[in-house]
């Protein structure tokens, strides 16, 4: 059933503390950065609420993404997948997430949707939630009571849960400088297609001597860290012992895009393909 | 009464409690003002300053759409698609899915490719809209929709023009696209039918004979 759209408000902010102000004072209000996510829900009548904000009118305030001098990247909150995909600094530093912003729908909507909605939003599906995790990526929270950062991966609570206020919007994600060779990267989502699918699995790893991180989306409730499993690979488990703990560490479902079997089954593939990879390049 | 009548009765006394809601916080005051076509000289950072507007009762926009001006009245939560088929009868935008998996009605914002079906309207302001019609009667594109035409790329053809306005910013982004470069930059756009060989031929014997301008 289609959402009754008379009932629906969109208000758009000129300003940052106008867009705040309203966060503030505007009950349920729901922000809306490319709408690749929200505008679907008018099919569906799954809309949360009856108010939203275009937060398009603040491209001028929060459409880039900067490298800056002590060596940090920040995306803006209406920062494009294109502009994140297709940026130089982001395609030397971070390709993982040039990667997924690469698997996200296909370019129309890289052209529209942005990886700050994609946090808001929450999926456990994510395509470029796990890369950021893997980049140890912090997020900027603001409100009209101030500023805070917080560690992307203790952003999630539960299913679509985050840690956010009601008066707070993401203004920038910040990765700090690389840790990982390219080499010592891997991304991998597996869905029904190429482009234009949503993930049954998506992971993206990587290993050095400053560490090694898994991240994964579909799995679980949110996207998560497999820290557990991170901790014995770096203590040197092997690939079976590595898989016996993430086994422990992810609680994939039944649903409409795959089964909790065929998901655990893919799981433990892309954890060898990233293992036998790093061995590979070693 | 008729049930229409009283829905509009209805509806116009919920837009009143909301304005009066919404006057309460102090954040808006019922009068709705919009700048007319603003020219956004930087197409990217640019936005849409100037604008603001709340309620679901019909607002006074205009929209540059394939090089014309054009005034219509909206309601703020308006998609791009609905506004370009139902107020402006731009029906070559084709609505399929309606939930931005099938690129049907993708055009061209500042030669861009987005699906229009997630794009509130209102947000469009000051920028330069092309649809399949505009595509179609702009001679530089003309190469492109011959072969297409040759190529016999349209089965039912419902998926052409979204994949028409695609292939022509796929061009204009790439001037000779590999075969892959091609199959990847057409990925939004599902034909049922199955003519992806075709299209794909369509467009790379395009490239070859000199590509679109």
């Amino acid at each position: 059933m289609k959402t009754n759209v008379a009932e629906l408000q969109v208000c758009s902010p000129r300003s940052i503390d106008e867009a705040l102000q309203q966060r503030r004072d505007i009950p349920g209000l729901t922000p809306i950065a490319g709408g690749t996510e929200v505008l679907v829900w008018l099919n569906d009548a799954k809309f949360a609420g009856k108010t939203y904000q275009s937060l398009h009118g603040l491209a001028k305030d929060w459409r880039y993404v900067r490298a800056n001098k002590d060596g940090t990247l920040g995306i803006g909150a209406l920062a494009t997948y294109s502009d994140v995909r297709f940026h130089p600094v982001v395609k030397e530093r971070y390709p993982l997430l040039v990667e997924s912003a690469r698997v996200t729908g296909a370019l129309q909507i890289q052209n529209r949707g942005t990886p700050v909605g994609n946090i808001a939003n929450g999926s456990p599906a994510a395509d470029t939630v796990p890369s950021l995790l893997v980049y140890d990526a912090k997020l900027k929270l603001k409100s009209l009571r101030g500023e805070r950062l917080v560690d992307l991966k203790d952003f999630f609570t539960g299913y679509r849960r985050n840690v956010m206020t009601s008066d707070e919007l993401i203004t920038e994600i910040v990765l700090p400088p690389p840790l990982f060779m390219p080499a010592q990267q891997h991304y991998r989502k597996v869905g029904t297609r190429e482009a234009q699918a949503i993930s049954k699995v998506v992971f993206a790893g990587a290993r050095s001597a400053a560490g090694v991180r898994l991240a994964w989306g579909s799995l679980a409730p949110t996207t998560i860290r497999a820290l557990k499993t991170e901790a014995a690979l770096q203590n040197g488990a092997d690939a079976n012992a590595a898989w016996e703990i993430l086994q422990r560490e992810i609680a994939p479902i039944d649903d409409i895009r795959s089964t909790a079997e065929y998901r655990r089954k893919v799981a433990r593939n892309i954890l060898f393909e990233f293992l036998n990879k790093l061995a590979n390049t070693l | 009464m008729h049930d229409d009548e009283q829905s509009d009765v209805q509806q116009a006394a919920f837009r009143t409690s909301r304005r009066g809601f919404l006057k309460g916080v102090g954040i808006a005051s019922a009068a709705t003002v919009v700048l007319p076509g603003l020219s956004l000289g930087q197409e990217e950072a640019a936005g849409t300053p100037g604008l603001k507007e709340f309620g679901s009762g019909p607002l006074e926009i205009s929209l540059k759409v394939n090089g014309d001006e054009r005034k219509l009245s909206i309601e703020p939560r308006t998609t791009l698609l609905d506004a370009l088929r139902t107020k402006l009868a731009l029906t070559g935008t084709k609505e399929i899915c309606d939930r931005g998996s099938c690129g049907g009605c993708t055009v061209l914002v500042d030669g861009r490719a987005m699906v229009s079906c997630m794009t509130l309207a209102i947000d469009m302001q000051g920028r330069e809209i092309t649809t399949a019609e505009g595509i179609g009667k702009d001679p530089g594109f003309a190469p492109l929709v011959d072969s297409f035409c040759e190529h016999d790329a349209a089965q039912c053809g419902f998926c052409i023009p979204g994949i028409l306005v695609r292939s022509a910013a796929l061009l204009k982004e790439i001037p000779n696209p590999t075969p892959l470069e091609i199959r990847e930059g057409l990925a939004g756009n599902i034909c049922r039918c199955g003519t992806y060989s075709r299209i794909f031929d369509a467009v790379e014997a395009c490239a070859k004979k000199g590509g679109v301008a």
